[in-house]
């Protein structure tokens, strides 16, 4: 990966810290919900 | 048509359904995000003005749209939750609200991210900005009063009222730029007649538009599926699903 393309023209702070929080959002809203079904099964299954 | 309604949102159909189409959904969302991201950032060309920052939009404009969008879906179940008290919008309504939040907050920060370089200021108390700022508060209100009232029904009762006196809100974002002198710009995409993006520019953000919508689709079916196993705890069919591991 070039550095020129990771310098984005000065502007590496904006973009990099754009798509980063991005990142963070994405992987929230997939790993969120997925820990919460694990807690429901387990109260369900210590319940019924 | 009323049955085939009645139907789909009986929870246990509506759960089979949404193990159906969430795989679909996250490999399209996956597909098409990949495409836009790749696109936006190795292939579009810089920006006459902007150069290399205007590379923001391929987050910022989905984000944003989305976050109008989840808007009116949770707007919309809260309507259906309130006067039918079908349990089904109930949970489409407590899940919208925190993928809501999420990229409100998303749309918030990558515009502040924006916003330094070319306006010059993170933030500024401007319609479109502070519009934003306040469907960010009312996502945050739906969610904390759905962990403040213990009675899952009542908590969607109060929580659907929240919602329904905050689509208000949602023109002022859609037109501020329109109804005020903004510092923010109008829209580029939505314009009639003559595109004013060039093709490499813009297909990559159709397809980040897209393809957020089925992501927001595939964690919302996921989030939806969660509250139906909590509200129908007891019943034949999560009985079922438990016993034969099948959830």
């Amino acid at each position: 990966m070039s550095s020129d393309f990771l310098n984005m023209s000065g502007y590496a702070v904006y973009v990099w810290g754009s798509y980063g929080f991005a990142a963070v959002v994405f992987a929230w809203n997939l790993i969120a919900p997925r820990l919460r079904r694990r807690e429901i099964l387990k109260e369900l299954s210590t319940t019924e | 048509m009323w049955t085939w309604f009645h139907r789909l949102a009986s929870p246990p159909t509506f759960y089979r359904l949404a193990d159906r189409f969430a795989p679909w959904f996250g490999i399209a969302a996956t597909g098409l995000l990949a495409y836009g991201i790749v696109g936006g950032l190795f292939f579009a060309p810089a920006d006459y003005q902007q150069s290399d920052a205007f590379r923001i939009i391929y987050i910022h404009v989905p984000a944003a749209a989305l976050s109008l969008s989840i808007y009116m879906l949770m707007a919309s179940a809260a309507l259906v939750a309130v006067i039918w008290r079908i349990k089904l919008a109930e949970c489409v309504l407590v899940s919208a609200a925190p993928i809501g939040a999420s990229f409100t907050a998303l749309a918030l920060v990558t515009g502040m991210l924006w916003g330094k370089p070319m306006w010059g200021a993170y933030w500024v108390w401007d319609a479109r900005l502070t519009s934003e700022l306040i469907l960010l508060f009312l996502y945050a209100g739906v969610i904390g009063l759905n962990q403040a009232i213990e009675d899952p029904r009542a908590a969607a009762r109060a929580c659907g009222l929240l919602a329904l006196i905050g689509v208000i809100n949602v023109p002022i974002v859609h037109y501020s730029v329109e109804w005020w002198n903004s510092l923010h710009q109008g829209s580029t995409i939505l314009k009639m007649g003559k595109p004013s993006m060039n093709a490499d520019m813009a297909q990559p953000l159709y397809a980040c538009l897209l393809g957020v919508y089925f992501f927001m689709g595939y964690v919302l079916l996921r989030r939806t599926q969660n509250e139906l196993l909590l509200r129908e705890r007891g019943t034949a069919w999560v009985k079922e699903r438990l016993e034969s591991s099948n959830v």
